[in-house]
């Protein structure tokens, strides 16, 4: 599983503006002990995802080495140090949306975007993941894309859940 | 003191061990591969679980503390059945190849595997990916041999406070490297190797030189001239299962011979060249800076340690010129062998193959280092670990107890005590003294045998001070004047050393700094396993093979002398500087 995508996502950078972002999110915090992953969510909210330059800014500002940090960013899913779409959905595989045919959701979303998990539309709009455990289990099998859930999907209705995101992007393709 | 029950032996146990702990008190074994020890347990093998009375499930016993009254079982048809699932499952992934595994028959999963009664393995997993990192001069990491243990990550980040190793990933994911599976020459790495001493597996192993040697040895256009660092007189022994502490310094030399080196000398020898290199160079800082009132790089970091060295490189090159210049005894030697020695025996330094035998991986690395060529070759050729030489020795089908006690050769092979104890935590510090006290004030360092008592024995962090009084005549200035010194091993504590310093909180005139716990006796290329009991029997050995010279003092040393006198002229002149000294690069730090 080496990286090399990550390598190339990092080639075509824009390492100046990354490096400004990431001091101005060490400007506004308070850095202590238990700084890491705050700074890593900030740092993802801001750019999208992880770049490898932001990842070895920030173990430098904080004394640690790029191994410990890679391996907290890794270690979480809600990291990603690829560019993501527009829209990230991610598709519980929690035990009680695992019985409850959150696979077949995924199938499902996999199908209808041409991407498999981890990856991103070549329009750059939708991000497809898998979460263990929203949270909502009564409501299973549960997805999210972004802030927004949506409770007790159907495989066949992937389509209709997707449909109004694609509107709101053509929308917007034909207003540039 | 809670009162426990463990196979029905009921005692009493100190407050707050592990039922590991406790059953090791005990006379009981309980096995892991992952524990280790004075360190936080990670819980990670599984292998150590026990039956404890009243629990649901079997527990860890590593990260389990006793409580009062607790009734414990480590032999039960349960805790046997669950200790071989886990080995199996751990199996099932293991990319091991155990007939042409560097670890064959020193590997804690084989033997435990054996022990446990595994003649079947019940599961057929997906193996680990295999893949090779050779990007060191080093270290080799495998992680298709890797089960996760996480000793490297303890290693690497705890004790070295280095960083290059870490989990990455998550679940069955889960890879153990530097970050997103880069390489180990991508990421900021000394090369210590004390991940491959407590690696359990073959998952982290030296790179071997062994194939370059036999080859020399084989090559008539070659003299093979072979060094020894004190450190593997103490340790070598292990490799023939000798206890710890287990002096084979004859023998050494013996099997040696008997390889077919043609000259047998000793790193020992260049060890009391850096006393007066070194030494030397002390002294001219601090009368630079209390005579003429200069502003020197103070205190002076000794240069001996090659993980050291790499780990300023790095992590502190705001210190660099507080590193002494002297190269390590290790390059010294290669570079008189190649100029001195070659001369005198009529070779041209290209046909001379210098080996030198070190407890060490990252001497490895320093000897690969571009400017190590001051002979105009590269200074020394091969570095064998001490496990290395034992495998050769027995390739040689030589039957090292058999053998006699030998003398190594002139004049490379003659040395101090001070240079033996090298070869442990607060050695360099104490011979520097030896041979520094007696400079200034004619007189031998007032201790019990010549030894710092304050700077010895395993304490992380040691400082002493030593006041000076009636110098000779030119060191004046020194008189009244008390030296700080303090002596740290293993690098975490060396970055606590340098930071005290670089804070102003402290202020010391010489420093000793050794890579590894315990210094080279606890390196990274010495016989597993190297836990504090078999440190200290190691540098009991040492302080033994010191107090049985004659000489004991670097200064002493007729052949250093000598070396001088023929060819080298005097300490810290023209040609010492040119063969003796180096300088050090700044490394970015990732």
């Amino acid at each position: 599983m080496i990286d090399e995508d990550l390598k190339a996502a990092d080639c075509s950078c824009k390492t100046d503006s990354i490096i400004d972002e990431m001091a101005a999110i060490f400007n506004e915090n308070t850095i202590t002990e238990g700084s890491l992953i705050p700074i890593l969510q900030k740092a993802q909210t801001r750019l999208g995802y992880l770049p490898v330059q932001a990842l070895r800014y920030i173990a430098a500002r904080l004394n640690k080495s790029l191994s410990e940090v890679a391996g907290v960013v890794g270690f979480y899913s809600f990291f990603s140090t690829v560019p993501r779409g527009k829209y990230v959905i991610r598709v519980c595989l929690g035990t009680a949306c695992y019985v409850r045919g959150g696979k077949e959701v995924l199938s499902a979303l996999e199908k209808h975007l041409g991407i498999t998990v981890g990856q991103t539309t070549d329009d750059r709009v939708f991000s497809l993941e898998v979460g263990r455990c929203f949270g909502a289990c009564g409501l299973a099998p549960v997805i999210m894309i972004n802030e927004e859930v949506y409770q007790r999907v159907k495989p066949v209705k992937v389509g209709e859940i997707l449909a109004p995101y694609k509107m709101r992007e053509a929308e917007m393709e034909a207003v540039k | 003191m809670p009162r426990i029950t463990i196979n029905n032996i009921t005692r009493e146990v100190p407050e707050g061990i592990t039922v590991f702990e406790a059953a090791r008190e005990t006379g009981i074994r309980v096995p892991s591969l992952c524990r280790m020890e004075s360190f936080q347990p990670t819980g990670a093998c599984r292998v150590c679980v026990v039956e404890v009375e009243g629990a649901k499930n079997l527990v860890a016993s590593c990260t389990t503390p006793v409580s009062e009254g607790m009734v414990i079982k480590t032999n039960t048809k349960r805790v046997r059945d669950a200790r071989r699932l886990a080995v199996e499952l751990i199996l099932s992934e293991h990319n091991g190849n155990c007939q042409t595994c560097d670890r064959n028959n020193t590997c804690e999963l084989q033997s435990l595997a054996f022990e446990l009664g595994i003649d079947n393995i019940g599961f057929t997993g997906e193996p680990a990916c295999s893949r090779t990192d050779m990007s060191t001069e080093a270290l080799i990491r495998d992680n298709a041999k890797c089960i996760k243990c996480r000793r490297c990550v303890v290693a690497c980040n705890e004790i070295q406070t280095v960083g290059a190793l870490f989990p990455q990933y998550r679940g069955f994911n889960t890879l153990i490297g530097p970050a997103f599976n880069y390489n180990l020459a991508d990421v900021t790495c000394v090369q210590c190797g004390q991940c491959a001493a407590v690696c359990p597996v073959g998952a982290i192993i030296e790179v071997s030189h062994i194939e370059r040697v036999w080859s020399a040895l084989d090559d008539p256009s070659k003299v093979v001239v072979v060094q020894t660092a004190p450190a593997v007189r103490a340790s070598l022994g292990e490799c023939f299962d000798y206890p710890p502490g287990t002096l084979v310094t004859g023998k050494m030399t013996a099997a040696l011979r008997r390889m077919g080196f043609h000259h047998v000398f000793d790193t020992n020898f260049t060890a009391d060249l850096t006393i007066i290199e070194e030494g030397m160079e002390l002294l001219t800082r601090i009368k630079k800076a209390f005579v003429e009132k200069q502003k020197v790089a103070l205190p002076q970091f000794t240069s001996c340690s090659p993980g050291w060295i790499n780990f300023m490189e790095a992590f502190y090159p705001e210190f660099l010129p507080n590193l002494s210049t002297c190269k390590s005894p290790q390059q010294m030697f290669g570079a008189v062998a190649k100029t001195y020695l070659s001369k005198k025996y009529g070779c041209r330094p290209e046909d001379m193959y210098v080996v030198s035998v070190m407890p060490c991986t990252a001497k490895k690395y320093e000897a690969a280092r571009p400017e190590m060529n001051s002979s105009g070759v590269r200074d020394v050729d091969a570095v064998l670990t001490t496990r290395e030489l034992g495998k050769m020795i027995k390739q040689a089908g030589i039957d090292f107890p058999l053998l006699p006690d030998e003398e190594m050769d002139k004049p490379l092979g003659v040395s101090s005590g001070a240079a033996d104890i090298f070869a442990n935590t607060g050695g360099v510090m104490e011979a520097a003294l030896r041979t520094a006290f007696e400079v200034i004030t004619g007189k031998k360092l007032p201790f019990n045998q010549m030894h710092v008592e304050a700077i010895s024995g395993l304490e992380g962090i040691k400082e002493t001070e030593l006041t000076i009084t009636g110098t000779k005549e030119e060191w004046s200035f020194l008189e009244g004047v008390t030296l700080k010194l303090v002596v740290a091993h293993g690098l975490g504590n060396a970055r606590k050393v340098v930071d005290a310093v670089k804070s102003g909180e402290k202020e010391y005139h010489f420093v000793e700094i050794m890579t590894c716990p315990g210094g080279c006796i606890g390196g990274g290329g010495q016989p597993r396993p190297t836990t504090d009991e078999v440190r200290k029997k190691r540098i009991e050995a040492i302080y033994r093979e010191d107090e049985g010279k004659a000489l004991r003092q670097s200064h002493d040393n007729p052949k250093i002398k000598q070396l001088y006198g023929d060819f080298l002229g005097f300490p810290l002149g023209e040609l010492a500087h040119k063969l003796l000294h180096t300088h050090y690069t700044e490394k970015e730090r990732i």
